[in-house]
This record gives structure tokens, C-alpha cells and sequence, in this order.
């Protein structure tokens, strides 16, 4: 075959790390034109793209090329002149791949950033330097900390409107920081740009010597985010059972699934919840041949020395450190639905492969994220809202505290009659009190 | 070891995860083939998804009859390897049986017509799920699809009521008479498509690789002469060196000049251009400032 073997190698042969990071803000804040500039100045924005925003922008009678446009794909977005969904965009650098998830911040659209959240290993949240931190920031940074994105990057934007002045970086940056130290927030690194001029975005600013960072693109490409996978915890979630039923597979059983945390090895002495049997990795296997171990966020199919019965849903993982069988759940959930969460309302539960009905036992208080102050008087989550619910489970789930393990501590909740994803949710601790 | 994954790695693993989500929760699932490279791509990971047994479902080409022949012998030669069953769905038929009415003239395309046969063959065969090669870099409206897309009774599709997708965890339950689009290849862009296609030496229709041909000029694109083609009086055919960057339907399918005659001066041709795959080749875009979000509404691919 030809130019096969490149072994997973960029063009230029350096290995391309895959990142996800999430946006959040409004037209005002600069955002799109952030983004826009990211993916013009690293040469993403295609030629006919642009001849189409700027016809666009045209026939709306804008004075100015909205590059919003680029992102609001929908017509009605592009009629009303809103983002109602999120938006994904894509761009590389030799570095690495990004995926941004561009959420819109306003506060009815929290289920919106909650979703690109989800997945994202960097929040980008966007000041505008003359307004200083106002309450749409102290929710972005909330959600943020509430989904455990690893590294938070702050970019006080339009410092060209303050005279570049280093006194207004310094209050925003310390009120901010205040702020976020209430939080779950470990990483947090805050830049001065102008995203109109381009200033520390992709190249360092010569308006601002006294910042001493590093460009917005720099931190981009650098952050460290290997290092946030949990390599600690082996979980792997069974998704499917693979039995060929070919004469040359006879036997074979193998068990495929991607894996949700820690390292496992061949060999490794494993337990298989939630039967508790206990087995020994015989084999790791791919279509492209055998591997000697296996982390996340790779699919393969373990291979498991005893004839155990394991299906869909079990999780294969350490005898001695494995998720907590459970049936109740005490988490943060945030509501996705138009129709209000129940109270003492039934819902499917999804996490990891296995699916459960769960039964909500009590909203301990809803959350005002704009303030952190606690509504225990609550009585029902709205649209957009987020509290603590107390969950009773048909079956029992395994489960994980979410902050020590993003893929075996979230779930999803379905509303059995109309079949939506109503609710988002983060455990908080797995023994059940 | 810093257990580093390459992105084209991680791009695979979550595709896997999603296919295999797919035959776990939903019966029936049929992977659309249109011979084109994300298809191709679809296939290949198809094939990994489940090894070493075969994967659990058949493959679907829903046929406008106006094809480039090069690509109906790729498909031929692709199922007869894997071994796959293929359920050919007929615009001709649906014309035929008057499901739909054919257009007339030289900008005659049976490009939107494929929307009422693939329907049809989804409720004929009862599939509830439908693997499609899309990526949300493609174009605007699928920028905002969700990676299991929810369609319908109808097969419609309503960009305004989505269900939310977080971590990866997706939601494929459906009632009777609906189905789900799934896309695997989401977040995948054209470049990661062609390295992963040179990375994984999967095979393509000898289309995309530049060769000589009978083309001609309309719209400022290059169109390949055909029996399905009607010139218009001021178009004359001449030859040329091209390839294609993606493959549909021959009347609505354009082509780039090219030499890029291998993977690597392909992927090379890619990582320069400064236009779109779709802005470039697809006169089926160009109807409208909507024209791709007007079609998905109504059950294209």
C-alpha cells in the first residue's frame, strides 16, 4: 500500500495530540472574533468561507465582517443573530489537533456550555477588560469548576480599549482569582489579548512588555493535558461481547470496550464487576494486532484467562481498587429539559454501558451559580438549573466520585416517556450518604 | 511511559466506541456507503470495530444511477473482500414506481431525489440505525449535528430540538417508525481522513487520484462528460488533469485540477488548499445560503 506506515505521525512526523477545549461568552466579549482569529491566523478559515461571511455580513448590512457567522451554521441562528447551540470547530497547529466546543454564555444556555464542557480539558472563559469580572465570568468559571476541566484560561480581552494598561489587568486578574479560589479550580492561567489586533493570541504582544506569559496559541499548544486522564484506577466498562460464531474463532471470547481509566496489562490479575470474579488478562487485542497494555482513551478487547460471564455493562478492573456498587446516588445534575425535573420523578439512567431507572429521591437545593448560594426551599430543577438531587437506582450502578474519575462518576438522565436527554450528572460520593 | 495517544489514534477509539454503542442499543443498523473516501473510512473502521468477528450489519448504497463507474467497481471489489451483504436502494426505482418525479434539462440532478429512496429503504428494511460518513467540518449545518442524530417518523431531522451529547455517553432510544443517524467521523476533518487513509494504506476509487479526462466548464467548476450530463449550447469538453475531492453524483460532482497522483501528493495537495471540499466540488451546496440544512431537514444523508 502505498505511504502506509506512518505510524499515528503528523505531516511533519511529530505525533499530533488530540485537544478539547470549551468556549464560553457572548458576542460582546470578543469571543467569536477570538475564535475567528485563531483559525485565520493558524490558516483554518478557507478562502470560500470567508468570501461567504463577508458577503453574508454584507447582505445583513453589517459594518464589519461578523466572523460569528463562520460558527452559526443554522439559519435561524444566522436570521436572529444568536448561537442557540453549540458549535464545533476545528483547527491544527504542528503541534496538535483541537476540537472547540463554542457554547454561548448566556445564562440560558447553560445546558448548552455544561455540554461542551463535558469533554473538554480547557475552559477558555472571555473578560472584556472594561467591565472587569461581571456575572456571566463567575458562572462560566463555576461550570468550569463543576465539570472538572482540568485547566481554566482566562483571556481579559480588549486591553487595546484600556491602554494596554497592566493596573487593569492586575484588579481582574486578582478579583478573579479570588474568586475562583472558592472553587474546584486547580489551573488557572490568566493572558491580556486583544482579539481585534491579535495581540498575545497567536504571537507575544509588543503593546504589553510587562506581561511576561506566554501567547494565547503558546499556552494552547503547551498545556500538559496527558496528564489529566486518571491513569491510576484500570476501568474498563464492557460495551459489547465479540463472538465471531466462525469456525477459525471457535472459542473466541473476547470483551471490547474503550477504556475509561488507569493502565491495563497483560497478565494483570483483574475482578470483574459487578460478580466479583476474579481472572487474570490474557490478552489486549486490536485489529492491528495484540498490545501489552492499554489506557484511555483507547477501544480494544480484553481477553480474559477463565470462562467468566461477563456482558455488556460490567466493568472489568483491579481486585483491589475497583468503583463502588451502589443504589443511591448523591450528585450535581444539571436539568436539560424544557419540561422541570419531578419531584419523586422516574428517569432512565445512563453511565458508562450500563443503563438503570432511577428515582429521584430528594432536591437537597438548587444552585444559584451566579452567587454559589444554596436554594434548599427548592422544590424542582428548570431548564438550565443545576442542584443536588438524591437518587434511589432499580439496579445498582458502579460508580466513582466524579472528581476523581470524569468517566465512571457522570451519567445522563432520559425521560422514559419522550425519550430526551433531560439531565447532565457529576457523583459526589459513593457511599451513598 | 507517557502513554501519549496520537490524535488520529483517538480519533479511531472514539469512532469504535460509537459503532459499538450503535449494535448494543439500537436493532437493525445499516452503514451508508457511497464509495467515497468517508465512507471508505467508515468501512475500514467497521471492520476494526468488531474484529474478528464480521460487523453485525449490512452495508447500504442508495444508487442514483448517475455514479462514476470507478466507484461502483471500488464498491464491488470492497463488499466482495469483506465478505459484507449489500442492499442496493434505486433512485431509478423510486422514479420508476413514481415515488418521485425526475427533473429535466442540463442542471438535472438527481441529488435530492436520494432522500425519498434512502427513506424508503429504511422503513422497507426496518433500520434503526444509520451509520453516514458526514464530519461536522464539512459544512455549517452539520457543524451543529449531533453525533447520534434523532430523526422522526418522517426520517426529518430538527436542528432546534437535539438531544444534548455529553461525555460519551450517547442516547439511542427511539419509538417505532423513528431512527438515529449516527456519525462516527463527527469530529474528523478532510486532512485527518486522507492521513488516516495514507496511515492505514485503505484502498479508494482511482477518482481521487488525478488522471486525465473529458471534462468542461460550468459555474466556474470542472464537470466530467457523461451520458447523464446535458451540455448547455456554450460548453465544450476538453481534456484536462484532475482528480475529485469528493465522490457523488457525476451531475453535481465536480473536479479539481491536479497531479497529486499518490496518497502522499494528495495529502500534500490537502494540507495547502485554501478551499473547502464542499465550496470547491459540490454544485449541490450552492442552491442556497441553506441549501445542505433545507436537505437535512428532510432526511438526507
Amino acid at each position: 500500500m502505498p505511504g502506509a506506515a506512518t505510524n499515528g505521525k503528523a505531516v511533519d512526523g511529530r505525533p499530533s495530540e488530540l485537544v478539547r477545549f470549551a468556549t464560553a461568552g457572548s458576542v460582546d466579549d470578543g469571543k467569536s472574533t477570538l475564535i475567528g482569529r485563531l483559525l485565520y491566523d493558524t490558516k483554518q478559515i478557507f478562502d470560500d468561507q470567508l468570501e461567504h461571511v463577508e458577503q453574508a455580513s454584507m447582505a445583513r448590512g453589517d459594518s464589519y465582517v461578523d466572523l460569528a457567522l463562520l460558527t452559526d451554521g443554522l439559519r435561524a441562528e444566522r436570521e436572529q443573530g444568536i448561537t442557540i447551540d453549540v458549535a464545533y470547530r476545528y483547527f491544527h497547529t504542528r503541534k496538535r489537533k483541537f476540537i472547540i466546543a463554542d457554547t454561548p454564555g448566556h445564562e440560558q444556555y447553560t445546558r448548552n456550555m455544561v455540554t461542551g464542557a463535558s469533554t473538554a480539558e480547557i475552559a477558555l472563559i472571555l473578560v472584556d477588560a472594561r467591565k472587569g469580572v461581571v456575572e456571566q465570568s463567575r458562572r462560566h468559571a463555576v461550570i468550569a469548576s463543576l465539570l472538572r476541566i482540568p485547566h481554566v484560561v482566562v483571556c481579559i480581552n480588549k486591553m487595546d480599549l484600556v491602554d494596554w494598561d497592566e493596573e487593569v489587568y492586575d484588579r481582574i486578574a486578582e478579583e478573579f482569582g479570588g474568586w475562583a479560589s472558592k472553587l474546584d479550580v486547580t489551573d488557572i492561567t490568566f493572558i491580556p489579548i486583544s482579539a481585534l489586533h491579535g495581540d498575545n493570541v497567536v504571537d507575544r504582544s509588543e503593546h504589553m512588555p510587562w506581561y511576561e506569559g506566554s501567547s494565547l496559541l503558546y499556552y494552547l499548544e503547551h498545556v500538559h493535558v496527558a496528564a489529566d486522564r486518571n491513569l491510576i484506577d484500570a476501568r474498563f466498562p464492557v460495551q459489547w461481547v465479540v463472538r465471531p460464531m466462525a469456525d477459525d474463532h471457535h472459542d473466541y471470547r473476547g470483551y471490547a470496550g474503550q477504556v475509561a481509566s488507569g493502565v491495563i496489562k497483560v497478565g494483570d490479575e483483574v475482578t470483574v464487576q459487578p460478580s466479583g470474579v476474579t481472572t487474570t488478562v490474557s490478552a489486549i487485542e486490536t485489529f492491528d494486532g495484540p498490545l501489552e497494555e492499554a489506557y484511555p482513551p483507547l477501544s480494544v478487547t480484553v481477553r480474559l484467562e477463565d470462562d467468566v460471564d461477563v456482558s455488556r455493562g460490567d466493568i472489568i478492573c483491579r481486585a483491589h481498587n475497583h468503583p463502588t456498587p451502589t443504589r443511591e446516588l448523591e450528585a450535581m445534575v444539571c436539568w436539560l429539559s424544557e419540561r422541570p425535573l419531578q419531584a419523586a420523578g422516574r428517569y432512565r439512567i445512563k453511565h458508562t454501558t450500563r443503563t438503570s431507572l432511577a428515582k429521584v429521591d430528594e432536591l437537597r437545593y438548587r444552585m444559584d451559580v451566579n452567587a454559589l448560594h444554596r436554594d434548599e426551599a427548592a422544590d424542582s430543577l428548570a431548564l438550565n438549573e443545576i442542584g443536588r438531587l438524591r437518587l434511589r437506582l432499580s439496579a445498582p450502578l458502579l460508580v466513582d466520585e466524579y472528581r476523581r474519575n470524569r468517566a465512571t462518576g457522570s451519567f445522563i438522565l432520559i425521560d422514559e416517556s419522550t425519550n430526551d436527554t433531560v439531565g447532565a450528572g457529576m457523583i459526589l460520593d459513593t457511599d451513598g450518604h | 511511559m507517557s502513554y501519549e495517544v496520537p490524535h488520529l489514534r483517538a480519533l479511531e477509539s472514539e469512532a469504535i466506541h460509537v459503532m459499538r454503542e450503535v449494535v448494543s442499543e439500537l436493532e437493525r443498523a445499516v452503514l451508508l456507503f457511497s464509495g467515497g473516501k468517508d465512507s471508505a473510512v467508515l468501512l475500514h473502521l467497521a471492520g476494526k470495530a468488531f474484529w474478528p468477528a464480521k460487523f453485525p450489519f449490512p452495508v447500504m448504497h442508495v444508487d442514483t444511477g448517475h455514479n462514476f463507474p470507478e466507484a461502483i467497481d471500488y464498491r464491488d471489489r470492497m463488499i466482495e473482500t469483506l465478505g459484507a451483504k449489500l442492499v442496493v436502494a434505486s433512485v431509478q426505482e423510486s422514479i420508476d414506481t413514481g415515488r418521485v418525479v425526475e427533473e429535466t434539462g442540463p442542471r438535472a440532478s438527481r441529488n435530492r431525489l436520494q432522500s425519498v429512496t434512502l427513506l424508503d429503504a429504511i422503513e422497507e428494511h426496518g433500520f434503526k440505525a444509520a451509520f453516514g460518513g458526514a464530519r461536522r467540518d464539512e459544512e455549517r449545518a452539520r457543524a451543529k449535528e449531533r453525533v447520534f442524530s434523532f430523526r422522526d417518523d418522517f426520517g426529518h431531522w430538527d436542528p432546534k430540538n437535539q438531544r444534548p451529547e455529553l461525555w460519551n455517553l450517547y442516547n439511542g432510544r427511539i419509538k417505532p417508525g423513528e431512527h438515529v443517524r449516527v456519525f462516527p467521523l463527527s469530529n474528523w476533518t478532510e486532512l485527518d481522513v486522507w492521513q488516516y487513509v495514507r496511515e492505514e494504506g485503505i484502498a479508494l476509487p482511482s477518482i481521487y487520484f488525478a488522471h486525465r479526462r473529458e471534462v468542461f466548464e460550468r459555474d466556474g467548476m470542472l464537470y466530467a462528460t457523461s451520458p447523464h450530463v446535458e451540455l448547455l449550447p456554450d460548453e465544450r469538453p476538453f481534456e484536462e488533469s484532475v482528480r475529485f475531492r469528493t465522490v457523488g453524483d457525476m451531475s453535481c460532482t465536480g473536479a479539481v485540477r491536479s497531479t497529486a497522483a499518490t496518497l502522499d501528493e494528495v495529502v500534500s495537495e490537502i494540507a495547502a488548499t485554501r478551499i473547502t471540499e464542499r465550496g470547491e466540488t459540490r454544485a449541490d451546496d450552492r442552491i442556497t445560503e441553506a441549501a445542505m440544512e433545507d436537505r437535512k431537514k428532510e432526511g438526507y444523508f
